[in-house]
């Protein structure tokens, strides 16, 4: 045990600097993880709040969470692979992003349909949550439509939007590991490369980097909810504390 | 041996399928065994963790807490701190399935337990009803559609998980994802994904039809989703 922790000890002096260091490793962690969940972001916020407000494609929210649900990401992470390789054969060389199919690209692919669904649902049903007499209230003031989703409900459901937004971060670092699988070099290597070598002492330190990185991205985003939500509209800690299973709702 | 995919190839080789239905009939039953022991200990150990919140409540905030960190973990990360202790082995697969069941389970059951009309546990008590057959006959049943909603929760996260244990030499049908990523050969990462997908949807369904069969009394369509 004490030789384990003293192990554990040297090998964390040993590893942090280079190309195969641990805080390159982090780093390539942490930009996958928020680029794939920034551009999904992008994608999923306007389009839930759009549908949200028109009302439209309402059993889509539910079906999104429960396929999302249904994927597992590991076959996810996979399935992008032979997709990216296909893809970067037709792409002449020298473009960065694509490179060979592999490490980065099927990465991010497969993150980013990760973060999607959460933040989708969570933006359509914030939207539609708004209270009615809220919104018609405005549109009686003579608020053009857009006004009124930009001014009226995107604020009013800034707090169901900003959990989903969390979900899929904390999601998104969870299962950025995995992208070791398809020769990206994030913190997942450690762990991956650990169990082929049957390398304990890496396993195990790698393991503690991946827990630690996705207990701060946790935290990151509670601070972020508290400093970007209102505080009369916070989740009161009842409401955060419901039975797991019922669409989200402020 | 590789089966590296050449560029014209199909991206699933359905002839390859076929010729492995042994294998893949395995692989779906591995992987079922193993989802199956992590609901049943995850509900076993939820329910007593439930029934010790819900007796002395000052234990609540620490369960959820620490069920809550195990729940957190990345699941790589949850075997990968295991392997040191435990090895490349079933028992590894399960702690990590069964502690990320757990803070699902006893949400649920507390906050169905929690929702129980007062006005029912009153009359019970009125009818003479003992602490115990209260539990047991009343809550217990009336809460079980969240309890239920809980565990389909937890069966589809299960199964989804399970495929992660390919990693650590179990895997159930994440088996063919994994060797199809070291073979660059797609039709078996297309074949782990959807058996995958179709097993998390038959767990869902069969807990719903559960849910039918021991509450026959609540007339709701499967609004929890």
């Amino acid at each position: 045990m004490i030789d384990f922790i003293g192990d554990l000890l040297v090998w964390f002096t040993e590893n942090w600097d280079g190309q195969d260091g641990y805080l390159i490793r982090a780093w390539n962690t942490i930009r996958l993880s928020a680029l794939a969940t920034a551009v999904a972001a992008l994608i999923a916020i306007p389009t839930g709040a759009l549908l949200g407000h028109y009302r439209r494609f309402g059993v889509s929210a539910v079906a999104v969470v429960n396929i999302g649900r249904a994927l597992p990401s590991f076959g996810i992470i996979a399935l992008a692979l032979p997709i990216t390789i296909r893809i970067a054969r037709n792409v002449p060389d020298g473009v960065p992003i694509f490179g060979s199919g592999l490490g980065f690209f099927p990465g991010f692919i497969a993150l980013f349909a990760l973060a999607l669904p959460p933040i989708f649902t969570n933006t359509y049903t914030g939207i539609r949550e708004v209270d009615p007499g809220t919104v018609e209230a405005a549109r009686g003031m003579g608020l053009p439509e857009g006004k009124i989703l930009r001014s009226v409900e995107l604020p009013l459901a800034s707090p169901v939007i900003i959990a989903g937004l969390r979900i899929s971060a904390v999601q998104v670092v969870a299962t950025s590991p995995l992208a070791a699988l398809v020769a990206y070099g994030g913190l997942g290597r450690f762990i991956v490369d650990g169990f082929a070598i049957q390398d304990n002492i890496q396993i195990f330190a790698g393991a503690l980097l991946v827990a630690a990185l996705s207990i701060l991205t946790e935290l990151l985003f509670s601070r972020l909810e508290k400093r970007l939500v209102p505080r009369p509209l916070q989740l009161v800690e009842e409401q955060a504390a419901a039975p797991i299973g019922k669409p989200v709702a402020a | 041996m590789i089966v590296a995919q050449a560029d014209g190839d199909p991206f699933v080789r359905w002839d390859w399928i076929w010729g492995h239905l042994d294998l893949v009939w395995e692989k779906v039953l591995e992987h079922l065994v193993l989802t199956g022991i992590a609901l049943g200990i995850g509900l076993t150990v939820a329910l007593l963790l439930s029934a010790l919140a819900l007796r002395f409540r000052k234990t609540y905030a620490p369960i959820t807490w620490v069920t809550g960190i195990a729940y957190s973990i990345p699941s790589l990360a949850l075997f990968a701190f295991l392997v040191p202790i435990t090895g490349f082995t079933i028992l590894t697969a399960e702690i990590g399935l069964v502690s990320y069941t757990l803070l699902i389970l006893i949400r649920n059951v507390v906050a169905g337990i929690d929702g129980v009309d007062p006005a029912i546990k009153e009359a019970a008590t009125g009818m003479g009803y003992t602490r115990r057959r209260l539990f047991f006959q009343i809550e217990l049943p009336l809460a079980l559609p969240v309890i239920i909603a809980g565990l389909r929760i937890a069966g589809v996260t299960t199964i989804g998980l399970v495929t992660v244990t390919a990693l650590i030499g179990q895997g159930g049908v994440g088996f063919f994802i994994l060797r199809g990523l070291n073979r660059f050969f797609s039709t078996e990462i297309v074949l782990g994904t959807m058996l995958s997908v179709i097993l998390a949807v038959a767990v869902d369904l069969s807990l719903l039809g559960l849910e039918r069969i021991l509450t026959p009394w609540s007339k709701r369509t499967g609004s929890a989703t």
